[in-house]
């Protein structure tokens, strides 16, 4: 039943299926992001307690859920290449870990600004702040593991076992706001059943929701496939494309 | 529309400078993420390039020194 997954095991076809995919997904996250955004800054009304404030809400949210989300994924892949040294595996988890730790600190510098009007403070050690500030320190360290290395498949091995020790740190910032006092606010989207926002302010979130998920899938393949180049460069495939571009970039020279 | 002026707009209620900063940082540092990694992308193939032509290059001298190599050898034994 799962034979049709077979072929993108292999790296070369993953190169150009993921190559294939990067215009669509990026016209996808330019359509659901201008939505989002433009509906999100002059459509949606003001929240009748922090006002135009809220606005915040709409990159705040989408960056932090995605920061978590991206590290999940990130545990997944490290899993997946420590038990069954599946290099692809190892080369999707490298590509993941920069673009979460960016919407970490996406999440982090827009709760600062949203907590300064609203709370009086921009940075509080509380702990819902303390432990999203160290998801950004795991991913900053998975970075530095996965370029500490030459050799590739063994910085795979150190940067995955860091990640699988981190993982612990997601239930914490997930479940912080209620297993602690904090200035954070509790859920509003993520409740189950109902979430509690009207609704003509949930429809821009969805767009911008969706709009950053699918940025993120655009940047994690773009970085995919010169993972997946670095690990293969000795293969005739990869050879091959190397060969094309020295030749097209001397004919645009010539030109 | 939710305000009433380009300027109300700009001031967001009072809190303009925080929205902004907001949208403004998250922007900047999501296109710096997209460019890195689109450079990024068009580095490793150019490493690879030029890496591929010296290891050509060698591959030629290693074998031009060996062929003439193998003629001296030859005038030895004759």
């Amino acid at each position: 039943m799962w034979k049709w997954l077979h072929p993108y095991a292999n790296p070369e076809v993953s190169y150009h299926f993921t190559g294939k995919l990067i215009p669509w997904l990026s016209a996808l996250t330019v359509l659901f992001l201008s939505i989002g955004i433009i509906w999100a800054l002059a459509f949606a009304p003001a929240d009748y307690q922090q006002g135009d404030s809220f606005r915040i809400f709409y990159i705040h949210v989408p960056a932090a859920s995605l920061s978590m989300g991206i590290y999940f994924g990130m545990a997944i892949a490290a899993f997946t290449s420590l038990v069954w040294q599946f290099k692809l595996a190892d080369a999707s988890a490298a590509a993941m870990a920069p673009v979460g730790a960016v919407f970490t600190a996406i999440a982090l510098i827009t709760g600062a600004a949203w907590g300064k009007p609203m709370w009086g403070t921009w940075w509080i050690w509380d702990a819902r702040l303390t432990s999203e500030l160290i998801l950004l320190f795991l991913y900053l360290g998975v970075i530095a593991l996965h370029s500490a290395f030459e050799d590739k498949t063994l910085a795979g091995k150190a940067a995955g076992i860091l990640t699988l020790v981190g993982v612990i740190n997601l239930p914490i910032i997930k479940y912080s706001v209620e297993w602690w006092n904090t200035l954070h606010q509790g859920s509003t989207v993520s409740k189950l059943g109902k979430p509690s926002m009207s609704v003509d302010m949930l429809w821009p979130f969805v767009f911008c929701f969706l709009g950053f998920a699918l940025l993120v899938g655009v940047i994690v393949c773009i970085r995919f496939r010169s993972e997946i180049l670095t690990r293969n460069s000795i293969r005739p495939w990869v050879k091959a494309i190397a060969l094309e571009h020295t030749s097209s970039s001397k004919v645009a020279e010539n030109k | 529309m939710q305000f009433e002026s380009f300027s109300a707009f700009l001031d967001m209620g009072g809190y303009g400078f925080y929205v902004w900063l907001s949208f403004g940082v998250s922007t900047a540092l999501i296109f710096a993420l997209i460019i890195s990694s689109v450079r990024g992308h068009k580095q490793v193939i150019k490493n690879i390039a030029i890496r591929q032509q010296r290891d050509d290059k060698l591959r030629q001298l290693r074998k031009q020194r060996n062929d003439t190599k193998t003629n001296t050898d030859k005038e030895v034994t004759q």
